[in-house]
């Protein structure tokens, strides 16, 4: 299936969960937050949640800013 | 100097800095530290995955608490979206509230601050929104239960000081949350006018960061705030049309 991961699309397994999507950019799982679909995932259930066909994925983080 | 009290937290420092504009995490070290400042704010925006360093890792660092904005977003809904990851990435409910209207002069829309602000108290967010210098949208969003109020003084990173000084005391007149003075700030005797106005507070980035030299540009700024605190305190003499002699008249 295809998912946008931050703008790129990215064709990833069936089944594959935010966890999988996150590791695809970074190790880093502190100061990170994702939202899928505007939604936002806690990061207590990352590796539980199953992505799917189209779903848009945002992984931010803090920069300089403000 | 008297502390700072935002949301029943207090601070002994009333210069909170922004990390925008640093050329490097270092220079942005050093400016934070000579500040003095305890709170400082972030941007969120799509990890990148080459990016080396983190500005959290200066903070944390220094100990000084993150409070996350909401910069680059138009509506009420991307700044909620927002918040709400920060919020998750940064484990804080504080969130310095900024929705523009447009990119030219990154003026704030103050219908979709309103409507954003009012979604996140509801949510349980300590919420201080960037406002433009209007007195009436300064006590609509302190009833709607905002921990703080940020008029401009002139549009971001203009450095063209407080345009309005007029508006600001009046804000700061009616209003019984801290009112913070934000953006604008070109140097010192902006940010020491700031506090003489009876702002509690004053929020610059640019003015520090793009100065040519950061780190002392950062210490005439915590010196001017406190000047400013001070004077505000001391009570200043009336503006008189004529002269008044201080020394004795009669020889």
């Amino acid at each position: 299936m295809e998912v946008t991961i931050n703008g790129a699309a990215h064709e990833v397994p069936d089944g594959t969960t935010v966890a999988q999507a996150v590791q695809r950019l970074t190790e880093q799982t502190t100061g990170v937050a994702v939202a899928v679909n505007d939604e936002v995932v806690t990061r207590g259930t990352w590796a539980t949640t199953a992505l799917a066909d189209r779903d848009r994925i945002e992984i931010l983080t803090a920069v300089q800013g403000g | 100097m008297d502390e700072l009290i935002i949301a029943g937290e207090k601070f002994s420092s009333r210069l909170i800095m922004g990390t925008g504009g640093a050329p490097s995490l270092e220079v942005l070290d050093q400016a934070l530290v000579a500040s003095g400042t305890e709170l400082t704010t972030v941007a969120m925006r799509r990890l990148d995955p080459a990016a080396r360093g983190s500005v959290l890792d200066v903070l944390r660092e220094r100990r000084i608490k993150v409070l996350p904005n909401t910069a680059g977003c138009f509506t009420a809904g991307e700044a909620v979206l927002t918040a709400r990851l920060a919020r998750e990435a940064l484990g804080t409910a504080w969130v310095k509230l900024e929705v523009i209207n447009d990119e030219r002069t990154l003026l704030p829309d103050p219908i979709e601050t309103f409507d954003a602000a009012e979604r996140l108290v509801a949510e349980g967010f300590v919420v201080l929104p960037y406002i433009g210098d209007d007195p009436a949208l300064a006590r609509r969003l302190e009833q709607a239960g905002c921990a703080a109020v940020m008029p401009l003084g002139a549009p971001i990173g203009s450095g063209l000081g407080i345009r309005n000084p007029h508006n600001i005391e009046l804000i700061v007149e009616s209003a019984s949350v801290p009112v913070i003075l934000d953006a604008g700030i070109g140097t010192a005797s902006d940010a020491a006018l700031a506090m003489e106005l009876g702002c509690d507070a004053v929020l610059l980035a640019t003015a520090v960061t793009r100065a040519q030299r950061p780190d002392q540009m950062a210490s005439a700024m915590r010196l001017a705030v406190q000047a400013g605190r001070l004077a505000r305190q001391a009570g200043r003499i009336p503006r008189r049309r004529y002269a008044e002699a201080s020394s004795p008249m009669t020889p």
